[in-house]
C-alpha cells in the first residue's frame, strides 16, 4: 500500500460529476424552477467530469509509474452480526485504467452533447443524468466491495433506463427503456444470487477477504446437491453480466436502447456500461478461475453473441443498429476472451473498444446532425465531401473496429483470437471458431455502412419519409440548404480526440497491460489449468512484430475479404446484395427478424410469465393468502365463537352450573389426583 | 347419641347442596334466587360455628358475624335491585333475565 493515494482525492473522482449532477438535476430542470440556464448546466456538469478525469489520470499514473494501490473502507454503512456493509475503495491496474476510460469517454461525450443536443428540451436534464451515470460508473469500477458493486450496478442501469427513455414522449423508446429494465432484472437475478451464495459462503462482502476464502470455497457443495458451490455462484454473477453486458440471449434490449440520444449510445450502451460485466468477471477472476465449468459456460455465450449477432448487423439500415449490433459482437469477443482465462486480453480489448466505439457512435451522431436527423443509411452517400473530419474519424474508427494491423482494435482481438485458439477448454473449440467467422462479419457490416455513408451516390435527398414528415418546414427553404454539412466543433472535437486513442492506444499499452505486470494483483489467472496468457507471452516479441505477423495471419486476410466484399456489394455492384437476399429469402427473414428471440419472448415468456404471474395471483395471493390466511382467520375464530357463545346463554343459573362444575373439577384435581 | 362435628358438617352440606340444587333448578322467582344465596351463606355459618366449638376457637363464631352483617347488606342490594328489574321487565321471572347472552 502507498501513500501516494489518498482516501480524499479518491473520493472526489465519484463525488464531482455527483455534485455536478445534483446541482444541475435539481436546479436546473422543471423539478428544481429551472433556476439554471443551459451554459451554466453543461459548464458545471463538464467541470465536474474535468475534474474526475484529471484525478484519474493523475491515479492512473501513480498506479502506473510507482506501483500506488489503495484498499480501504472509506465508511461503514452497517455491521449485521459479523456482516459489514461498507464503502470502500480499490484501486490497481484495473480500476485505474476503468477510472481513465469511464472520465475520459464521459467528458468527451459531455463536450458532443453541447452540440447534439441543442436543440433539445431536456438538455439540463440529460447533463444531470450523464453526470449522474459517471458517479454511477465509477462507484461501481472504484468498488472494494460486492455490496458497492452492485449499488454502481443497479445504478447504472437506472440512469440507462432513464436516458433510453429520455424522448418519453415516444412510445418506442418507453417500450425500449421498459424493456433494458425488464431483462437486466433477469440478469440482476442471477447476480444477485451469485453474490448471496458468495456472501452466505464466506461470510463476507470484501474482494480481498472473499479472496482468501477461495481456496475453501473452492472444496464446498451446493447443500443437497454435488454441484460445485463456486460454479453455481459464478454462473450466477455471469447471469448479472450477461444481463447488463447484453450477451445472448440476454441481449435484445440493446438493439432498442438506441431509441435513446446517441451520446448515450456512445457512453452508456457502447463504451462503459454495457462493459461493467466484462469488469466484474475480470475483478472476480480469482474466484472465475476455480470452475472449468462456468469457463466453459461464458466462452459458449460469448461465442455465441459474438458471431450470430454480427450476422444481424449486416441487414440492418439504420445506422446506429448497425453500432449496435457490432457492439453485441464485440461485447461477445470480450466475453470469449474472459473465457479463455484471458482476462487481461478482454480488459484490453474493453478499452480499445471503448475509445473506437464511443467513436463510431459519436460519428454516426455527426452524420445524423449532418443529414438532419435521418438515420437510415439507405438514404444517406457520398457524405465524404460534405463531412470531412466525420469522414475520416469514422473510417479510423472502422479500421480499429475490423482489426487493421497498428490500429488499437487489432492488438486486442488478435490478442483474443490467439488465446482462444490456445485455451484448452472444451469450448474453446467452438469459440474460435466463432471469433474467427466473426472478423469476417465485423469487417463486412463496418464497411457495408461505413462505403453506404460516405461514398457511393448521393441518396439523401431521397429519402421518401423525410419528406412526408418535415413537409411543412421543407416549404419554407430552399431545397439547396438540405445538403448535409459538417457539424460544429464541439461534435468535432470530440471525435478528433477519440480517434487518437482509437488509433494509438493497443500499440502503445499492449506490452504492459497484456505481459508487463499492470494487471498483477488484480487479476488471477491459474496458468498451471489455463494456460492461454502463458502461451500469448511466449509468442509475444514486441507490438511491432506482432502487428507485422498479423499482416500474414488468417484473420487479418478474412478482415480484408470482409472489406473487399463489403466494396464489391456496395460500391461495384450495387444490384447484388437484393439478389442474394432474394435468393436466400429464409436466412434473410431469419436475421430481419432477429432470429425471432423478440417473438420467443413476447409469445412465449412473457405469456408464461403472465401465466406464472396468474397462478400465483389467483391460487397463491386470492386463494391461499387473501382466503386461506386472510378469510381464513376469521373464519376459524368465527366457528370457534359460534361454538363459545353457545355456553353464554345469559342465565345466572346456567353460569353458577359453570362455577360449581369448575369447583367440582378443581377439588378432585386437588384432592384425588394430586 | 352424642352430636359430633360430623354431625354438623353433614348439616352443612345438605344445606349447601340444597341452595345449589335451588340456585340451578329455579327459573321462576328471583326471590327465590336470593334465598338460595342466603342459604347457601347460612350453610356456611354453620359450619364456621362447628368448628368454632369443637375447636374452642372464638374466631369462627365472629366471622359469622361479619357473614350475617354483609348477607343482609347485600340482601338489601339484591331487593333494591329486584325492585328496578321488576319495574323494567315488569315481572321478576329468572328466565327473562339472559340480556348477557353472546
Amino acid at each position: 500500500m502507498s501513500a501516494t493515494l489518498s482516501a480524499s482525492t479518491l473520493l472526489a473522482v465519484p463525488l464531482a460529476p455527483l455534485i455536478g449532477a445534483m446541482a444541475v438535476g435539481l436546479f436546473g430542470t422543471k423539478f428544481g424552477g429551472n433556476r439554471i440556464g443551459r451554459r451554466i448546466a453543461h459548464s458545471l456538469t463538464i467541470l465536474g467530469v474535468f475534474v474526475a478525469f484529471v484525478l484519474s489520470a493523475l491515479t492512473l499514473q501513480s498506479v502506473a509509474f510507482e506501483g500506488a494501490r489503495f484498499n480501504q473502507t472509506i465508511y461503514t454503512w452497517m455491521t449485521v452480526g459479523a456482516l459489514k456493509m461498507e464503502i470502500g475503495f480499490l484501486v490497481d491496474g484495473l480500476t485505474a485504467m476503468m477510472m481513465c476510460v469511464v472520465t475520459f469517454v464521459s467528458l468527451m461525450v459531455h463536450i458532443y452533447t453541447i452540440g447534439y443536443m441543442e436543440e433539445d428540451e431536456g438538455y439540463n436534464r440529460f447533463f444531470a443524468y450523464i453526470s449522474l451515470f459517471t458517479f454511477s460508473m465509477l462507484m461501481l469500477v472504484m468498488s472494494n466491495n460486492l455490496l458497492q458493486l452492485f449499488f454502481g450496478w443497479e445504478a447504472v442501469g437506472l440512469v440507462s433506463y432513464l436516458l433510453i427513455g429520455f424522448w418519453f414522449n415516444k412510445p418506442t423508446a418507453v417500450f425500449a427503456n421498459m424493456k433494458a429494465f425488464l431483462v437486466n432484472r433477469v440478469g440482476d437475478f442471477g447476480f444477485i444470487l451469485g453474490i448471496g451464495i458468495l456472501v452466505a459462503y464466506s461470510g463476507t462482502l470484501n474482494y480481498t477477504e472473499l479472496f482468501a476464502k477461495s481456496g475453501e470455497l473452492a472444496a464446498m457443495t451446493l447443500p443437497g446437491t454435488d454441484w460445485m458451490l463456486i460454479t453455481v455462484a459464478c454462473i450466477g454473477l455471469f447471469i448479472g453480466a450477461m444481463g447488463k453486458s447484453a450477451q445472448f440471449p440476454l441481449h435484445v434490449w440493446l438493439p432498442d436502447s438506441m431509441e435513446g440520444p446517441t451520446p448515450i449510445s456512445a457512453l452508456i450502451h457502447a463504451a462503459t456500461m454495457v462493459t461493467a460485466g466484462i469488469f466484474m468477471v475480470a475483478r472476480m477472476s480469482p474466484l472465475f478461475e476455480l470452475s472449468d465449468t462456468a469457463l466453459n459456460f461464458i466462452l459458449i455465450i460469448g461465442g455465441i453473441t459474438a458471431l450470430f449477432m454480427g450476422f444481424l448487423g449486416i441487414i440492418q439500415n439504420d445506422i446506429k443498429r448497425v453500432v449496435a449490433y457490432s457492439t453485441l459482437s464485440q461485447l461477445g469477443y470480450m466475453t470469449v476472451a474472459l473465457g479463455a482465462s484471458a482476462y487481461s486480453v478482454a480488459v484490453f480489448h474493453l478499452m480499445t473498444h471503448a475509445f473506437f466505439k464511443a467513436l463510431l457512435f459519436l460519428a454516426a451522431g455527426s452524420v445524423i446532425m449532418g443529414v438532419h436527423h435521418n438515420q437510415d443509411i439507405r438514404w444517406m452517400g457520398g457524405l465524404r465531401k460534405y463531412m470531412p473530419i466525420t469522414w475520416i474519424t469514422s473510417l479510423l474508427g472502422s479500421l480499429a473496429l475490423i482489426g487493421t494491423p497498428f490500429f488499437s482494435g487489432f492488438y486486442s482481438k488478435d490478442e483474443i483470437i490467439m488465446a482462444v485458439h490456445a485455451s484448452h477448454l472444451p469450448a474453446a473449440g467452438f469459440a474460435y471458431f466463432a471469433v474467427l467467422a466473426g472478423v469476417f462479419v465485423t469487417a463486412f457490416y463496418s464497411f457495408r455502412l461505413y462505403f453506404l455513408v460516405f461514398h457511393g451516390k448521393e441518396r439523401f435527398d431521397q429519402n421518401p419519409e423525410a419528406h412526408h414528415g418535415h413537409a411543412p418546414h421543407h416549404d419554407e427553404h430552399h431545397h439547396g440548404q438540405d445538403k448535409p454539412h459538417e457539424t460544429p466543433w464541439v461534435v468535432t472535437l470530440p471525435l478528433i480526440l477519440l480517434a487518437i486513442p482509437s488509433v494509438l492506444i493497443g500499440f502503445m499499452t499492449i506490452s504492459p497491460m497484456l505481459f508487463g505486470d499492470f494487471f498483477k494483483d488484480a487479476i488471477f489467472v491459474n496458468s498451471s489449468l489455463h494456460h492461454a496468457m502463458a502461451t500469448l507471452a511466449e509468442e509475444f516479441h514486441g507490438p511491432m512484430q506482432l502487428a507485422i505477423h498479423g499482416l500474414s495471419a488468417l484473420p487479418f486476410w478474412l478482415a480484408l475479404a470482409g472489406v473487399l466484399s463489403a466494396y464489391y456489394m456496395y460500391m461495384v455492384n450495387p444490384a447484388l446484395p437484393a439478389a442474394i437476399k432474394q435468393r436466400l429469402q429464409p436466412v434473410y427473414t431469419l436475421l430481419e427478424n432477429k432470429y425471432y428471440m423478440d417473438w420467443f419472448n413476447e409469445n412465449v415468456l412473457a405469456p408464461a410469465a403472465r401465466g406464472l404471474g396468474t397462478v400465483f395471483w389467483q391460487v397463491g395471493d386470492q386463494k391461499i393468502i387473501d382466503g386461506a390466511v386472510v378469510n381464513g382467520s376469521w373464519r376459524v375464530v368465527a366457528w370457534v365463537s359460534g361454538f363459545a357463545r353457545k355456553l353464554q346463554t345469559g342465565y345466572l343459573y346456567d353460569y353458577a352450573l359453570m362455577m360449581v362444575l369448575g369447583v367440582v373439577i378443581l377439588m378432585t384435581y386437588f384432592v384425588w389426583l394430586k | 347419641m352424642t352430636l359430633t362435628l360430623g354431625h354438623f358438617l353433614t348439616l352443612g352440606a345438605m344445606l349447601f347442596t340444597l341452595s345449589v340444587i335451588g340456585i340451578f333448578l329455579n327459573r321462576k322467582n328471583l326471590i327465590v334466587l336470593m334465598m338460595a344465596i342466603e342459604l347457601m351463606l347460612l350453610a356456611v355459618n354453620t359450619n364456621f360455628v362447628a368448628f368454632s366449638h369443637y375447636m374452642g376457637d372464638l374466631h369462627g363464631q365472629i366471622f359469622v358475624f361479619f357473614i350475617l352483617t354483609v348477607a343482609a347488606a347485600e340482601a338489601a342490594i339484591g331487593l333494591a335491585i329486584l325492585v328496578l328489574l321488576f319495574r323494567n321487565k315488569s315481572g321478576i321471572s329468572v328466565e327473562a333475565l339472559n340480556s348477557l347472552k353472546g
